[in-house]
């Protein structure tokens, strides 16, 4: 899922503080999953707005709510009309769904309520840890089912460096290395050998260095 | 191993003499004195100088640069190369810039991360590692050829070498790590400082068993603590460093102002004990900030005057 992060009260508003009326909708899928993003942050937010907008003597009417999805045409139809009617939309979707808003609603203003932070998993209640970065050409096969690129600071491919502490990166010592994750997957799979086959040059065009990407399936296309 | 390319380094190691390798970090700022100097304080008594590319991530004048000063000193430079802040493009080119300088030593590395330095907010690029540098610059040397697979026109001609950690975890692939930098196209080795000689002797036997010192140079890491505080500073705050406690506790039994000295008497030990050990081509020795003490230490060792060896 998509992990996101929502930004400082005091940025948000700051990007909406100068219109009338602003509509903060939620996107009740990855965002929510991770308490940031949903239909109830949104009316959370919306009330720290108004406190906010009380203590300015500021004019600015506040209205919440909250679409499946920010990703999909079809969840905006439920929400075409409130957002017809105000001047801004303050969004808690990840930068996919702002941005798909964006292009939906042309000429109304939108700002991110949220900072989108990775691509992660629910490790446990309320901890995200990031476990893909969408290199656009999977390499998990290879290491133990566990992602170099993502998961070591320096997505090194060929086995760790030096700087491993007691198992954690030594950028960050709650950070588990992931070449010694790899490792020990390796060793307990029977493949402890298969450590050390070159992993050639990666072909990063598939990557963000190859330019926005975009998926066809055949098929399904009109 | 058959001499392939014309750096002093290599033709040493070939003759079988011990070799002698330091290192010399750039100056933050342009001043080309910094360098020439300690490339004039090293030159007799070492065989190669290591020129270190941006370490720990902070920015300095450029390995390339340093490298071709110290050329023009009569130093055979080491032009170490790290992945962290180029991308396939500008390494090849730097390799063939040191190349048109007839630079003929290369240390492969990862390098350090941004955050340890003085640009925490920039990007890093890793668009390969330091084995698949070790393969660029192998494959542009052997096979003349740029990694798209064109003709290269005097392909450079370097003796290519990696950094090894025998001290660092996990510790059951410290010597598969090897094998494989090996298989990637190390030539030579600079080892992590060495302090546990139990743990060092014990890494060398398993690179012996596997046959590995019959297919790399390997120099033994050398770094003498000038401090107590230096000493505990490393143990505790230098990942992948491992400082046993009699080291601390041989520095904290003599004066302060006898802690030099002590450091000195160590690391001569060291080198003398790895002389013995099966395996070990030389040494390579980082005096950090202690440049100065370079000469002393080779000549103290008996490995002064260094070996002459032709220009064939």
């Amino acid at each position: 899922m998509i992990v996101g992060q929502q930004k400082p009260l005091a940025e948000i508003w700051e990007m909406v503080r100068k219109h009338r009326k602003v509509l903060v909708l939620g996107c009740n899928s990855c965002v929510a999953v991770c308490h940031q993003g949903g239909t109830k942050q949104a009316e959370v937010l919306t009330s720290l707005l108004r406190m906010q907008a009380t203590q300015e003597e500021a004019e600015i009417e506040l209205v919440d709510g909250g679409i499946e999805r920010q990703c999909e045409h079809e969840f905006f139809e439920s929400a075409r009309d409130a957002i017809s009617r105000t001047d801004a939309v303050l969004s808690l979707a990840c930068g996919v769904g702002v941005q798909f808003m964006a292009e939906k609603f042309h000429a109304t203003p939108l700002y991110p309520a949220l900072n989108t932070t990775f691509l992660g998993a629910v490790e446990r209640p309320g901890f995200f840890t990031e476990k893909c970065q969408a290199c656009g050409n999977c390499v998990l096969a290879t290491t133990g089912g566990i992602c170099p690129v993502s998961r070591c600071a320096k997505r090194l491919l060929n086995g760790p460096c030096g700087g491993v502490n007691k198992g954690k990166c030594e950028i960050n010592k709650e950070l588990d290395c992931a070449w010694c994750l790899i490792v020990n997957r390796l060793e307990a799979l029977g493949k402890l050998d298969d450590y050390e086959d070159l992993f050639p040059l990666k072909d990063w065009s598939k990557d963000r260095a190859g330019g926005p990407r975009n998926f066809k399936v055949e098929g399904y296309l009109p | 191993m058959s001499v392939k390319t014309e750096s002093k380094l290599e033709r040493i190691l070939a003759a079988g003499h011990l070799a002698i390798t330091s290192e010399c970090g750039p100056p933050r700022g342009s001043d080309p004195e910094v360098i020439i100097k300690k490339g004039e304080l090293l030159k007799d008594h070492v065989d190669a100088v290591n020129v270190t590319d941006n370490q720990t991530s902070v920015t300095r004048l450029s390995s390339l640069a340093a490298c071709i000063h110290l050329k023009l000193t009569g130093v055979d430079p080491v032009l170490q190369m790290v992945t962290r802040d180029r991308n396939r493009i500008a390494l090849q080119s730097d390799i063939l810039g040191a190349a048109s300088f007839d630079i003929n030593n290369i240390l492969c590395l990862s390098g350090d991360h941004q955050i340890f330095g003085d640009c925490k907010e920039g990007q890093n690029v890793f668009d390969l590692d330091s084995m698949q540098l070790l393969q660029t610059v192998r494959h542009m040397r052997d096979d003349g050829k740029f990694l798209n697979g064109d003709d290269i026109n005097r392909p450079p001609r370097m003796f290519a070498g990696a950094a090894a950690n025998p001290f660092a975890e996990p510790y059951k692939i410290r010597v598969p790590r090897l094998a494989k930098k090996i298989a990637a196209g190390a030539e030579f080795i600079q080892t992590q400082c060495i302090y546990n000689l139990d743990r060092f002797e014990e890494w060398m036997n398993g690179v012996c068993d596997r046959g590995l010192h019959e297919k790399v140079y390997i120099l033994a890491g050398i770094t003498p603590m000038k401090s107590l505080g230096m000493a505990r500073y490393m143990k505790k705050n230098v990942p992948g460093m491992d400082v046993p406690d009699q080291i601390i506790d041989r520095l904290a039994g003599v004066p302060k102002e006898k802690q030099a000295e002590e450091g000195i008497t160590i690391c001569l030990e060291t080198i003398e004990r790895l002389k013995e050990v099966k395996g070990v081509s030389g040494f390579h020795i980082m005096a950090i900030e202690w440049e100065e003490k370079v000469p002393e230490i080779v000549e103290r060792a008996g490995l002064f005057p260094r070996p002459k060896v032709s220009d064939e």
